[in-house]
């Protein structure tokens, strides 16, 4: 018989890197040390412990990374409480990719980048962003726009201090949402903070983060000038087959799982409100 | 008896909204086929006269949604209550699960509602309409003319085994109210409980296994009106739909039966809007009649504010051994 | 076409189930019709339709997925598929049938379900023309013909006879097969019965209604209705109208612990119950209203916006007797498209 799209494969967790205080990063490989399959940037995976279920998480590591995967989860649910209680080597099942991929070789070539993230909403674009510094000369210059609550709520703090602020051409603007001590950097809110650095219109703007902080940052950009077309998201619904059947994450004809995650927002607009 | 029409009803909704005393009325508006009466709000006299139906299929028990109902609007709703709604209606009273303030209740006196499939079961498939006459009903159908239909031959279970004409609750009463009942409502309990264990578990066993866990039992129950069903909860493992063993499967019945033993009125909804034709209404009966067994006649719903022999302590209260011993091998 | 003689069919029956596992509706201990395996004795129901359709056979309401053993920090995962043994549906109405092509865009797709799949392989349909159609039957609302129903071999039943014809090569081999018992006919017999089934469809009470309202491009016509509301007031949020839909197929996957490791299988779910998109952080559809809208839109608009126009519904009219409160597709159809 055939393989079959719900039938996981065996992962094993090689390393949990402590994020944030609800946020863990996850690392990924098969029993025999291998990636279990490829995806692209913004695709997700299935992933489950046996007997506690199964849950959608968005792949944070980059397509390039062809050694391991990692999984960015923030603890809010049974599964996610599962599995920041897990430790190194424990099995899981794994399951993908899921959904379509950020336009990266076609929509986003060649263009200036802006990423907008919020919390755990850098989780799916910390893809992208490193796909496209592993592919720097195929993309102009590019912004990063991160915030969180406080700045122990900065995900993968490291990396953004260590090498996305070392890099030629990017430039990483952080803010957290109120004042705090050891922190010199701007402090306000994700949107505004758009608006503020008001950003020229010659780019593709990513945008991912909670859905109230989607909304004001996609009213700002269009005040700045940028149109729908340009700008890109990915959303979040309840998922259970990911494979567009199972009905959960079905919003007007498309079902997130499949025809998403990623969304442009001008394509939003012909969906029923309803995600 | 006053016979209630459409009409008296009407003009009553009518009175009452036109008057202030309430600001809608549910009731039961006309669909297709004279049998398929879906529960509705009413707000204004023009609609009630548009769609407003009464007769031999308003058998809807409208005393649960009176629970929506009242968290919604401040103003009175009107509610239409037959004889056994008006015991629904007291025990949710007593679990404080509606504002009676907020109520409007006009008891109505009734005869007994038929059940569709009683009449399909006489009349043939392809029943494109059914009209009353008297005490029959005349059926229209698609294939064999008009067929005459004695109604107590197409009564509902509920209503064969009546067990009162009384009204224990309304503001207002349209005609008399009548008296409770002697009826036959146990015999098939009876039956039941004269049956070997084998034989009742065979009974059960298949009656259950048709069971496809749509939960139109639970959620048309006036006892059931938890805020959140246990088998509405992801955690349980029996969250709202099939489970992959049967044995967990019928323990949703068992449960449910357990959680409104004392409760349960006898209204009949399950038993009605069940899919699957499953005889619900005998699980809830039989804890009716061990509770009238073991601790003295009791009639949920009877009176606000009661307490149920379950949850009252007594001391002549039988023990369990007791209890035991009395059911013999067939409890 | 080939005839059998109302005599002869017991002999055919047996025939058919000598080679694979026969099922046809047969009136249970509650009076109503049910598919049940045939063996010797078992009598055929003269209903008009089964109370649960025949989507079971081949989505079913529970199934095992896959089996986990969990030692320590190890999984193992078992897979418990096994190769579906063939199996005949008989007397399958013209409804159900165009049920499962609905399915099959569902299910077969790309990725494709095996499981559903192997189902639909090993099974084989003998569709059953409707000489009895009731009132609440609307399936030519949705361009389907009840005397021509489809499936592998469609069946005529006559007083003396029942005449068959083989419309795959599925059905042509299983029909070989019963060549002793069934002689070649013409097909006057059949063709005046469908003629009375036409004749008969034009009567139906619901014969008038149509779906030209309706339709992928719909979107923003219906989606704010105001009528949603009153639609909805009373609906209890049970699940009566999927699972006795042929065409809903929404469904959810759970872990089972068992004594010997975990069971994951999947159940037939429903958009109607209130925590069918809920999440770890939030649910999307919160009123009943919004999961109302759901089921309908996604059969009049969804549905066919993804599939060239064709309907997720067969008009079978299961619903219509089932729905406790007496709500269903036909009164919103025409609430709604009686306002377009």
């Amino acid at each position: 018989m055939n393989t079959e799209a719900l039938i996981p494969v065996v992962g094993v967790i090689t390393d949990i890197r402590i994020d944030t205080p609800d946020i863990k990063t996850f690392r990924v490989v098969t029993p025999d040390g291998k990636k279990a399959f490829d995806h692209k940037p913004g695709q997700c995976a299935m992933l489950s412990i046996p007997g506690v279920g199964e849950a959608m998480f968005s792949i944070t590591s980059s397509p390039t990374n062809t050694e391991y995967m990692e999984f960015s989860i923030k603890k809010c649910g049974c599964v996610t409480e599962w599995l920041h209680a897990a430790e190194v080597g424990q099995q899981i099942t794994i399951r993908g990719p899921y959904g379509n991929p950020f336009p990266v070789d076609d929509a986003f070539a060649g263009k200036n980048m802006l990423f907008i993230a919020g919390g755990v909403g850098l989780a799916p674009l910390r893809s992208v962003i490193n796909y496209v510094r592993h592919y720097r000369d195929r993309y102009g210059k590019v912004d990063i726009v991160y915030g969180s609550r406080s700045k122990d709520d900065l995900l993968d703090y490291d990396e953004i201090l260590h090498e996305w602020m070392t890099d030629d051409g990017i430039d990483v603007h952080l803010t957290i949402d109120r004042e705090q001590e050891g922190w010199d950097g701007h402090v306000g809110f994700v949107p505004n903070y758009v608006k503020e650095l008001g950003f020229d219109t010659d780019k593709v703007a990513v945008l991912c983060g909670p859905p109230i902080m989607i909304k004001f940052t996609l009213a700002g950009l269009q005040e700045l000038g940028f149109d729908k077309t340009q700008v890109y998201t990915t959303l979040e619904l309840r998922m259970k087959c990911g494979i567009g059947k199972c009905g959960r994450c079905n919003v007007g004809s498309k079902y997130v799982c499949k025809d998403g995650p990623v969304f442009r927002c001008d394509e939003l607009d012909e969906l029923p409100d309803e995600y | 008896m006053q016979k209630v029409t459409r009409e008296i009803l009407l003009a009553k909704a009518a009175e009452l909204l036109a008057a202030g005393t309430v600001n809608r009325v549910l009731g039961w508006k006309a669909g297709e086929f004279t049998y398929d009466v879906t529960p509705a709000l009413f707000t204004t006299a023009a609609e009630l006269e548009k769609d407003f139906v009464y007769g031999p299929f308003s058998g809807a028990n409208f005393s649960k949604y009176l629970v929506k109902e009242t968290r919604r609007d401040e103003g009175k709703v009107l509610v239409f209550l037959k004889p056994c709604d008006t015991y629904s209606f007291n025990q949710l009273l007593t679990e404080h699960r509606f504002d009676r303030e907020r109520v409007y209740a006009v008891g109505i006196p009734c005869d007994g509602m038929a059940d569709i499939q009683r009449i399909k079961d006489q009349a043939g498939d392809g029943v494109s309409g059914v009209e009353c006459d008297g005490d029959n009903l005349i059926v229209h159908t698609l294939y064999d003319g008009d067929k005459t239909l004695a109604m107590a031959d197409c009564l509902a279970e509920r209503c064969v085994n009546c067990k009162s004409k009384k009204h224990v609750a309304y503001d207002e009463l349209i005609g008399e109210t009548g008296d409770v009942i002697d009826s036959h409502r146990f015999d098939e309990v009876e039956k039941l409980e004269k049956m070997t264990e084998d034989e009742r578990f065979a009974f059960w066993q298949n009656e259950l296994s048709r069971c496809i866990r749509c939960n139109a039992c639970r959620d048309v129950c006036p006892a059931c009106t938890c805020e959140k069903c246990v088998f509405g909860n992801p955690n349980s493992g029996v969250e709202n739909k099939a489970i992959s063993d049967s044995f967990e499967e019928k323990m949703f019945h068992v449960i449910r039966a357990f959680h409104v033993a004392g409760r349960c009125t006898d209204c009949g909804e399950c038993s009605r809007v069940c899919p699957q034709n499953i005889p619900l209404h005998l699980l809830n009966r039989k804890f009716i009649r061990d509770i009238d067994n073991f601790y003295d006649e009791y009639q949920a719903g009877a009176e606000v504010g009661q307490r149920a022999p379950l949850v009252n302590y007594k001391q002549e209260d039988l023990e369990p051994s007791e209890a035991v011993e009395r059911s013999g091998n067939n409890a | 076409m080939r005839k059998c003689s109302t005599a002869n069919l017991d002999a055919l029956l047996r025939t058919i189930a000598e080679n694979a596992s026969l099922y046809l509706p047969v009136d249970g201990t509650d009076g109503r019709a049910h598919f049940t395996k045939w063996e010797d004795g078992v009598k055929m129901s003269d209903a008009l339709n089964t109370v649960r359709s025949a989507k079971d056979f081949f989505f079913p309401q529970t199934e095992n997925l896959m089996d986990f053993k969990v030692e320590g920090k190890t999984i193992e995962i078992i897979d418990t598929r096994e190769e579906c043994e063939d199996f005949v549906i008989f007397g399958v109405r013209a409804c159900d049938v165009r049920s499962f092509d609905i399915l099959d865009r569902v299910f077969l797709v790309d990725p494709v379900d095996t499981y559903y799949k192997n189902r639909r392989e090993h099974g084989i349909i003998v569709s059953m023309a409707c000489t009895r159609p009731s009132e609440t039957c609307f399936c030519r609302t949705f361009g389907i013909d009840a005397a021509n129903p489809g499936g592998d071999i469609v069946c005529y039943k006559e007083e003396d006879a029942w005449y068959f014809d083989a419309l795959t090569e599925k059905g042509q081999a299983l029909l070989s097969k019963l060549e002793s018992l069934t002689e070649e006919c013409d097909t006057a017999a059949v063709d005046a019965q469908k003629d009375l089934i036409r004749e008969r469809m034009d009567k139906l009470p619901l014969a008038d209604l149509t779906a030209d309202a309706f339709g992928g491009d719909k979107l923003n016509t219906y989606f704010n209705a105001p009528e949603w509301k009153s639609l909805s007031q009373s609906c209890l949020g049970c699940g009566t109208c999927t699972f006795v839909c042929p065409t809903c197929q929404c469904y959810d996957i759970k872990d089972f612990k068992t004594n010997k490791g975990v069971q994951r299988f999947r159940c037939w779910d429903s958009c109607m119950y209130s925590d069918f998109t809920k999440m770890a952080h939030g649910n999307n559809r919160t009123s009943q209203l919004e999961r109302f809208r759901q089921r309908f839109m996604h059969k009049l608009v969804y549905f066919p916006a993804n599939n060239e126009g064709i309907f997720g519904c067969v008009g079978c009219g299961r619903c219509l007797s089932r729905c406790p409160i007496s709500m269903n597709i036909v009164k919103v159809m025409k609430e709604l498209g009686g306002n377009a």
